[in-house]
């Protein structure tokens, strides 16, 4: 057996997404390789080298491939696919968006978004929102596979000796053209991978209501989350949504403000280790998976929960 | 230009779905069904482009069991003008989806297909990127704004870091994202009206494809579940728990 791992990076690093995805490569075999396309990437080349498990670096560096454009990466992957039994990517926005053209060209089903390895062919993944799991065999030669990055924790990104190997293919390029990207520039941990999130929900009225958020999160280092009726009425933009359609969380510590619970909601999050929730209707249902409910004005409750904060010695980063 | 809009019929969202006692599958007999919702974003973006004078026909294709004709005469009563029906199994792979949806494009040769990115029942978020793949097309996956300037069209997308805007040639596969639009509900004299519109029946036999599946199901089961925790009074009492017991700040 032999893997191949999509590397999901910006041309500067490697994406959590990544370390997470070789982990799960590792449940499989150890023989590993990544692909990395990009362009002026030498430091994503230079962090997978020293990466646990990696054997080569398998690299297409050009100014063409600067944007992760899924038309050019699919043709890259099916090109170099024929040692590997398998091939996985995150199940990111960039996996989801490129792998199953990779699993088409291959004529190959796509597992999508695992969460557990249960043998070389064997797989878990959620289906309906995360309310039922289904264990599925592939009967494929080659699996196409994305992991969902927050199951897998990350492998050690030292100690690794991978050999860069440069790839010269010619591939015939998208006419897609790239207009642009709007990132939402922050300097609190990402989201998908932050140790402590605090969401907010409708219950928080307004936008300017919801940065209430950010002192509490600046206490205790968490990313900023929102539920799709906080993200629908305009508090916060759509990249912070936790849920179903958003993003899948899990963290050590969540905490849930004015957020009723709705099953779409729950899915991105009910996976958290602690969960806390902050509502004034005690019937809310997120307080059925809450490990701690304060049923209160968060008016009232967010100032106080900075104040108490503050009479804390310590408080873990 | 021809717009081709796929829609599937799936347990509605509002429903809580139930996992079968034989660990075969999810229970569907007796629940409320519905069109996958980022489909009906599908739909709307179809109206909508043809309101605006940029598309002549709007096709609408539904994959499945029989029932799926109901679907179909859902996004013909929203204000789709034809129908295509395929008759196959409701565990049909998204390979062998677009292997069917290849074929019916050969033959109807739409400039646009528009589908939902995912649908809500196995969550695979596979089919339009494969439909795409298997026609050699361009994609423009997670569609959160669309706009056609002759034969161009230019997509924003909805991804992980924020939005990201592509430009190409028609034609394209674009998959919808939910805040595409708001979705319209059907007048009564459309729904009416929609008893009359065609709807073609054809099977995947009789396309010629092979759509057997290539994943063993082996058992789908439900999560482990949470358990309900405990109601502090106050703040305090809430920060000491997470210091102290939960031991997490």
């Amino acid at each position: 057996m032999k893997i191949l791992v999509i590397a999901e990076h910006n041309n500067e690093n490697v994406k959590a997404s990544t370390f997470s995805t070789i982990n799960a490569a590792s449940q499989i075999d150890q023989n590993i390789d990544v692909l990395v396309v990009g362009s002026d990437c030498n430091n994503v080349t230079s962090e997978l080298s020293n990466t646990q498990y990696i054997k080569k670096i398998l690299l297409i560096d050009d100014t063409k491939f600067q944007n992760p454009i899924a038309e050019n990466i699919s043709k890259i992957i099916t090109s170099c696919a024929e040692e590997y039994t398998h091939i996985l990517a995150p199940a990111s926005t960039f996996g989801k968006n490129i792998m199953p053209r990779v699993a088409a060209i291959l004529d190959v089903a796509q597992i999508s978004d695992i969460i557990k390895i249960e043998g070389k062919d064997t797989f878990v993944r959620p289906i309906y929102a995360g309310n039922a799991l289904a264990t599925v065999q592939s009967q494929d030669s080659k699996k196409v596979i994305t992991v969902r990055p927050t199951s897998f924790d990350a492998v050690s990104k030292e100690g690794g000796n991978g050999e860069i190997q440069k790839l010269d293919l010619d591939i015939d390029i998208s006419n897609v053209e790239f207009m642009g990207r709007e990132e939402t520039k922050s300097d609190r941990p990402e989201l998908g991978s932050a140790r402590v999130v605090i969401s907010g929900g409708r219950g928080l009225g307004s936008a300017e209501n919801f940065s209430l958020l950010n002192k509490i999160a600046d206490k205790l280092n968490a990313a900023i989350g929102a539920s799709r009726a906080a993200v629908d009425a305009g508090y916060i933009s759509n990249d912070s949504q936790v849920g179903q359609t958003g993003k899948v969380v899990v963290p050590d510590l969540y905490i849930a403000v004015g957020i009723s619970g709705a099953i779409q909601h729950l899915a991105g999050m009910k996976e958290s280790k602690i969960i806390v929730a902050i509502n004034k209707d005690e019937e809310a249902p997120i307080f059925n998976v809450a490990d701690y409910g304060l049923c209160a004005d968060l008016f009232e409750a967010i100032p106080q929960l900075s104040s108490e904060l503050d009479k804390l010695n310590t408080i873990q980063k | 230009m021809k717009i081709l809009v796929t829609v599937k019929r799936v347990i509605d969202y509002n429903v809580q779905i139930r996992v079968k006692s034989d660990q075969s599958g999810v229970e569907t007999d007796n629940v409320k069904m519905s069109m996958n919702p980022p489909d009906e974003n599908a739909v709307e973006e179809a109206l909508r482009i043809k309101e605006a004078g940029k598309a002549d026909e709007i096709i609408i294709l539904s994959i499945g069991e029989e029932k799926s004709q109901e679907t179909i005469r859902t996004a013909l009563a929203m204000g789709a003008d034809r129908g295509i029906y395929v008759k196959a199994s409701n565990d049909t792979e998204p390979l062998g989806v677009a292997k069917i949806i290849e074929k019916i494009v050969d033959k109807e040769k739409p400039q646009l297909i528009l589908m939902g990115k995912q649908a809500i029942d196995d969550d695979s978020n596979q089919t339009g990127q494969m439909v795409s793949a298997k026609l050699n097309w361009t994609q423009a996956t997670f569609a959160s704004k669309i706009e056609i300037d002759g034969d161009n069209i230019k997509v924003t997308r909805e991804i992980d870091e924020g939005l990201e805007t592509i430009k190409m040639p028609l034609p394209i596969v674009a998959t919808c994202d939910l805040r595409l639009n708001e979705p319209r509900y059907a007048s009564l004299p459309n729904i009416m009206k929609a008893k009359k519109k065609p709807i073609e029946s054809l099977s995947a036999e009789e396309l010629g494809i092979d759509i057997t599946p290539r994943l063993k199901q082996l058992k789908v089961i439900e999560p482990p579940k949470r358990s309900k925790g405990i109601m502090v009074a106050d703040v305090a009492e809430l920060v000491q728990k997470l210091k102290n017991e939960a031991k997490v700040i």
